[in-house]
């Protein structure tokens, strides 16, 4: 369920990259960020965020402990 | 792509300062990774991926600064000033998402499944996998091939940036290049000290040796945006005097003071299958090896999510500059497409006329193409050794100190052919478009680990088949591009074509043939 619930939330994030809504929206942001680069400025502060949860969330802790346990055995 | 730091003719005599710089920071480099070539082990496990030692910051610094080449710098600012605003979009939001998907897919998995099975290439990875010796055999010169480009483009990147900035500094010495440092000193110097610092400490010298050349790079982008926004006067006033046309991404012709037109703005589709590019970094044999240097999969997590925040750092003043670039107050010359590399250069040049900052930019510029450079090679030495020589031979065979000279000697081979080919191919206008053709191939190729890894069903005839088709697709378009020019299919990008063939394969092959052994499914998914 949660990697499903991961998979939807990633293929909304790369539809949300087209944002072909912005294409000719000249405006500007903060009196100099044009709003085809804020948008997409804030999208990489967005995608930081979700794959901050993604670790807090969804950590492949099995995987660590199996990787050591093969060097142990070595 | 890459930029001419030029000093202004009318400056009176040349100053040398800007080279004594550079002298500092590659001094600054060499005796910083001569330092940690002290904590080498003298182990083979050492050398290649620094017995999985690197913690969190370093993995992050040495991942970033292998990923971001001098693209990063002086190729974003230039791609904005051709086609405007949607560059940022195009080449490094989409990597936020995608870059940190394949370290967290893929990078974490292929470190704990090498990191238990002893592996320090990726070719052993698959042969493993696959359960098949040839495959090594198929891929290690496909791989080699995607690799020299991207070697080319470092070194010949460092003559366009030094051999301009360096005009006229040395007339009696170099009459023939009108006293600028001619490239074979240049390509000399600079493949010596990262020879140097690999020859000293290996895989741990690299990562040291990055993350000092990323805090570089990162801080030189934001001093040269610092400075010129100063210039105009703030960052709203340099925005304002922008050309309206850059900052919208409605594909559009602009005429370039009479002499020639300009297609600005970008196609939705191109736009949205460049989104393929970014998967290189799944594939990339020398970031394959940064990952394999982690301490634990718990390093991993810092360079997940600060990746995009880096490439935000980078990037967003880059393009700014370059939006800056397309105004009338910037006062830049007429450049056609293939000069527009130049741009942060004569922004630097012009606006703050510095040979201190000058000096710095270009050490900054240097850091991103040596930070990747010192990468390839060292992979490509890795690979050699250990999939070629050592594969099928006897564990004893030998010992740790022959082994690290082999790699050593292979490394000092490549880095002989990288010269010759950057001192022949030096002149060659679209060596830079060479890289996104690079990109294309390991991007495309990215199907094939990313079945291995989540695919128990994915077979060794599939995994043939996925290189083949890719590898054939690619070449055919590769060869429709007039070998290596820019190139869509009716606005898709090639590498999203070669991709979805290289998975249809895949899929296809392996429903029909042998699938592994219950042996090697309980090896590779834990």
């Amino acid at each position: 369920m949660k990697n499903k619930v991961i998979l939807v939330i990633f293929i909304i994030l790369a539809i949300l990259h087209q944002d072909f809504w912005n294409w000719g929206n000249s405006n500007i942001v903060l009196g100099f960020l044009p709003v085809g680069l804020a948008y997409h400025a804030g999208y990489s502060l967005v995608c930081a965020a979700f794959w901050a949860c993604i670790i807090k969330f969804a950590w492949p802790t099995d995987l660590e402990k199996w990787a050591n346990e093969g060097e142990d055995a070595s | 792509m890459i930029s001419i730091l030029a000093q202004a003719p009318d400056a009176g005599p040349v100053s040398l300062t800007p080279l004594i710089v550079i002298g500092c920071y590659l001094a600054l480099l060499l005796g910083l990774a001569m330092f940690s070539g002290k904590l080498f082990r003298g182990t083979s496990k050492d050398y290649f991926v620094a017995s999985h030692s690197i913690g969190p910051f370093m993995l992050l610094m040495s991942v970033f600064g292998t990923t971001m080449t001098a693209f990063a710098l002086v190729g974003s600012t230039g791609k904005t000033f051709q086609i405007g605003v949607g560059t940022y979009g195009l080449m490094a939001s989409s990597s936020g998402l995608i870059h940190a998907a394949c370290f967290f897919l893929i990078g974490i998995r292929v470190w704990a499944i090498a990191k238990r099975h002893g592996y320090v290439t990726q070719i052993q990875f698959f042969r493993g996998r696959f359960e098949s010796s040839g495959i090594g055999y198929l891929l290690f010169p496909i791989l080699v091939l995607l690799v020299i480009p991207y070697l080319l483009i470092g070194v010949i990147g460092s003559y366009r940036v030094i051999g301009p900035m360096t005009a006229g500094m040395f007339p009696n010495v170099f009459e023939a290049t009108g006293g600028s440092v001619p490239p074979w000193i240049i390509g000399i110097v600079i493949c010596g000290v990262v020879l140097a610092y690999i020859f000293a400490g290996g895989s741990r010298a690299a990562a040291w040796a990055n993350t000092f050349q990323t805090i570089v790079f990162m801080a030189m982008g934001v001093l040269a945006f610092t400075l010129i926004s100063k210039h105009f006067g703030g960052l709203e006033a340099a925005i304002k005097q922008a050309n309206g046309g850059h900052l919208i991404r409605t594909p559009d012709e602009i005429s370039i003071a009479g002499k020639f037109t300009r297609e600005i703005g970008i196609h939705p589709l191109t736009f949205a299958t460049y989104m393929f590019i970014p998967l290189s970094v799944g594939m990339f044999p020398h970031l394959f090896q940064h990952w394999l240097t982690a301490k634990s999969a718990k390093s991993f997590k810092l360079t997940v999510i600060a990746h995009p925040l880096c490439i935000l750092i980078v990037w967003v003043p880059c393009v700014l500059i370059g939006l800056w670039a397309t105004g009338t107050e910037a006062g830049m010359p007429p450049l056609p497409d293939a000069k527009v590399g130049a741009v942060l250069s004569i922004m630097i040049a012009k606006l703050v006329a510095s040979p201190v900052i000058i000096g710095m930019v270009t050490a900054g510029i240097l850091a991103a193409i040596m930070s990747s450079l010192d990468s390839q090679f060292l992979c490509l030495g890795t690979m050699f050794t250990n999939d070629i020589v050592l594969h099928n031979k006897p564990k004893d065979k030998y010992s740790d100190k022959k082994t690290i000279l082999i790699a050593r000697g292979f490394i000092i081979a490549i880095v002989l052919v990288t010269f010759i080919l950057s001192l022949l191919l030096q002149n060659v206008q679209n060596v830079f478009d060479l890289a996104i053709w690079s990109f294309s191939g390991f991007g495309a190729l990215t199907a094939l680990v990313f079945t291995s890894l989540y695919w128990k069903g994915a077979t060794k005839h599939g995994a043939y088949a996925c290189i083949i088709v890719v590898a054939s697709i690619w070449m055919f378009f590769f060869w429709k591009s007039g070998w290596g020019g820019e190139y869509t299919v009716g606005h898709v990008m090639p590498v999203a074509i070669a991709f979805m063939g290289g998975l249809i394969a895949m899929i296809v092959v392996s429903l029909f043939t042998k699938k592994p052994s219950e042996e090697t499914i309980k090896k590779f998914f834990p």
